[in-house]
């Protein structure tokens, strides 16, 4: 195994991969720049922003980049799933339907337990598409509807506890004020599964299928079952958005918000083609925070709020359309 | 003479296979009635009997949802999809009901299909010549209108609003205890998208270029024209649509429409059109929404809660979209 992931990094490193890989990052790093003088922009209408503002950012970040994370990965295997805010909202309101008013052991089974509904959730969801051959959409479509009657079959209004420790592991500070416990605790979960994902051979088939499924088949990757791991992969990070929700708000709500929506909107402001096989986590990542940090900009300019959701439409809709013309004028040169 | 055809069916057992595949293929339509009329006898089995009365409520429940699977049917022939429907439907039922007040209720509706026919020029334009996936480009407009209506409701809450009693007649009252009056609406409108896709070359295009783009192309449809003409189409449908849920419901709400979005993809799905474009057709479609309008009834008479309906409305898309995968890939 370890020799196989040890050619794959060589092969990586050829001249030709090197160029796209350079090419993924000037998105990923002009995003970074945006997002710097965005941040820089922020201070300047709002001088006392400060810690307690990264705070509050960093924690209505936390769900949404899980879920943007999860729609990269399926995103990038050549799918989409349009239930991963259906499957928060299911792990959100299982966790907190049987965290409630129990001892901190228990949470931890708990943890897991949910962690694994999700890859269940998530190979349910894949197993269906590679079974019955319908369209990534129509499937996870229609999931979401099963998984949002489910998530209401559980907990019919918004209500359940979250263990203490598992607030404290998202909410305030780590060391320093400055640094938020929930970016550690995303930097932390991404590091630890998809790096390591991303880096196997594994991983390297989730970009294979998801670029040209037939080259793929040809090579000898196992298309269907590899939809079905990134499926599972989304599933387990939609399990971990839904455990971040019931972490943050010590609740969990049966209704899905609009993380679905957001999700979708995140991986392609990060450089995520939809058509599959290229980009990564971290732009839609880097994305999810701007969409926030423009919506909280919005509130200090004493704009109403709800001219941010018109903006974030507009920013969708701008990206795609910027992006397709780009690839127009590439495959005309 | 039945020995007959039992014996020509054992010498060709795929005769009746494929046969019966053939129908679910060319003539969805048959087996959809049938699926009805099974439906509506279980309802007569349950708790409560069929009536003229309920036949009335069905009906006019499922004209709303049959007005927008019907956008979702013609923006899916061509391989896309419409998921702004709930947001422009939301939008026309709100924006009328607050408008109404001072300017009156033509100026008023006028007013807002217009409204509702940019939203969907923007769409085109975006579908159609910056090739923007219309999954993404409808899903960002149902944001921006979104925020656009809640904008207003800022902006016009002092003077409220509520549903004027002219549409409130026309979503909601029942002629003769079955006739809704919304079938006013209703039946020109399906008259005009039946009739455009079997008789008119603009039907035709809609179908050729979701069958195959480069053949469409190669025979001279310019197909950015056609496909901004047919999200402009669907978003006045989807206008009109708000209109009627707004007097069915009574209700002036920027998200009142919402709960429809998945259900008119699903009435499209079960009515046999497929998502990859090219197939199916507008009678499949009043039937899907017939078929998911009395599911619903079924349900709630049964005493079910609304998790169960969607649940089931899910594994009813995924089963029916199998089985139309499965019979239109073995030809």
């Amino acid at each position: 195994m370890s020799v196989a992931a040890s050619t794959v990094d060589a092969t990586r490193s050829g001249l030709s991969d090197a160029v796209v890989v350079l090419r993924r990052n000037t998105w990923t790093l002009g995003l970074l720049v945006f997002l710097a003088i965005l941040l820089v922009f922020t201070r300047l209408i709002q001088p006392t922003y400060g810690p307690t503002g990264i705070q509050g950012l960093a924690n209505s970040v936390l769900p949404l980049a899980l879920a943007a994370t999860a729609q990269a990965i399926v995103v990038i295997s050549g799918g989409i799933d349009l239930s991963i805010g259906s499957m928060m909202a299911l792990t959100s309101v299982v966790a907190a339907s049987n965290m409630q008013d129990q001892s901190d052991q228990f949470a931890v089974a708990v943890v897991i337990g949910v962690l694994l509904l999700g890859l269940l959730l998530g190979a349910v969801n894949g197993a269906v598409i590679v079974v019955t051959r319908v369209p990534d959409i129509v499937v996870t479509l229609a999931m979401a509807f099963v998984w949002a009657g489910c998530a209401l079959l559980v907990l019919r209004t918004p209500g359940g506890g979250s263990a203490q420790w598992l607030n404290d592991l998202v909410l305030g500070p780590l060391g320093n004020e400055w640094v938020p416990k929930a970016g550690v605790v995303l930097v932390v979960i991404i590091a630890v599964i998809w790096i390591p994902v991303s880096r196997s051979r594994l991983g390297l088939s989730l970009y294979a299928i998801g670029s040209n499924p037939l080259a793929a088949f040809r090579s000898g990757v196992s298309v269907g079952r590899t939809k079905i791991f990134a499926y599972m992969l989304g599933g387990l990070f939609a399990a971990l958005g839904g455990l971040a929700l019931t972490a943050s708000t010590g609740r969990g709500t049966p209704v899905p918000g609009p993380y679905t929506l957001l999700s979708v909107a995140a991986v392609v402001l990060g450089g995520v083609s939809l058509a599959g096989g290229r980009g990564g986590v971290f732009g839609p990542v880097i994305g999810v925070v701007i969409l926030q940090l423009i919506r909280t900009d919005m509130t200090f300019l004493k704009l109403d709020p709800n001219l941010a959701t018109v903006a974030q439409g507009v920013i969708l809709i701008g990206v795609v359309m910027l992006g397709s013309l780009l690839q127009q004028r590439r495959s005309r040169a | 003479m039945s020995e007959a055809v039992g014996t020509a069916d054992a010498r060709n057992p795929w005769l009746t296979a494929a046969a019966w595949r053939a129908l679910f293929r060319d003539r969805p339509i048959v087996p959809l009635l049938v699926l009805l009329g099974l439906l509506v006898v279980l309802f007569e089995l349950g708790p409560s009997s069929v009536s003229p009365a309920w036949a009335g409520g069905v009906f006019r429940a499922a004209v709303p949802l049959a007005i927008l699977a019907g956008c979702q049917t013609l923006a899916m022939l061509t391989g896309g999809i419409d998921l702004s429907v709930g947001a422009i439907a939301s939008a026309s039922g709100f924006v009328v009901a607050t408008l109404v007040g001072t300017m009156g209720l033509p100026a008023a509706i006028l007013i807002v299909l217009i409204a509702a026919g940019i939203a969907g020029l923007v769409n085109g334009i975006g579908v159609g010549v910056f090739k923007v996936h219309p999954l993404i480009m409808t899903l960002g407009m149902s944001l921006v209108v979104l925020g656009l209506a809640n904008v207003w409701q800022v902006q016009r809450v002092q003077t409220g609003a509520g549903v004027p009693p002219e549409l409130r007649t026309l979503g909601s009252n029942v002629f003769l205890t079955v006739i809704p009056y919304s079938l006013i609406v209703f039946v020109p409108v399906a008259l005009l998208i039946l009739l455009g896709l079997r008789r008119t070359g603009y039907g035709r295009l809609l179908y050729a270029i979701g069958d195959n783009p480069i053949a469409a192309r190669l025979s001279g449809a310019r197909a950015w024209q056609v496909i901004i003409v047919l999200y402009v189409i669907s978003a006045v449908l989807a206008g009109i649509a708000g209109l009627l849920i707004g007097g069915l419901t009574n209700v002036a709400s920027v998200t009142l429409a919402d709960s429809y979005v998945l259900p008119s993809v699903a009435a499209a799905v079960i009515g046999g059109t497929s998502i990859l474009g090219g197939r199916g057709g507008f009678g499949g479609t009043i039937v899907g929404a017939l078929i998911l309008t009395v599911i619903t009834s079924l349900l709630s008479s049964l005493g079910y809660p609304e998790a169960v309906r969607q649940i089931l409305f899910g594994a009813i898309i995924v089963a029916v979209a199998a089985a139309y995968t499965r019979v239109t890939q073995e030809s």
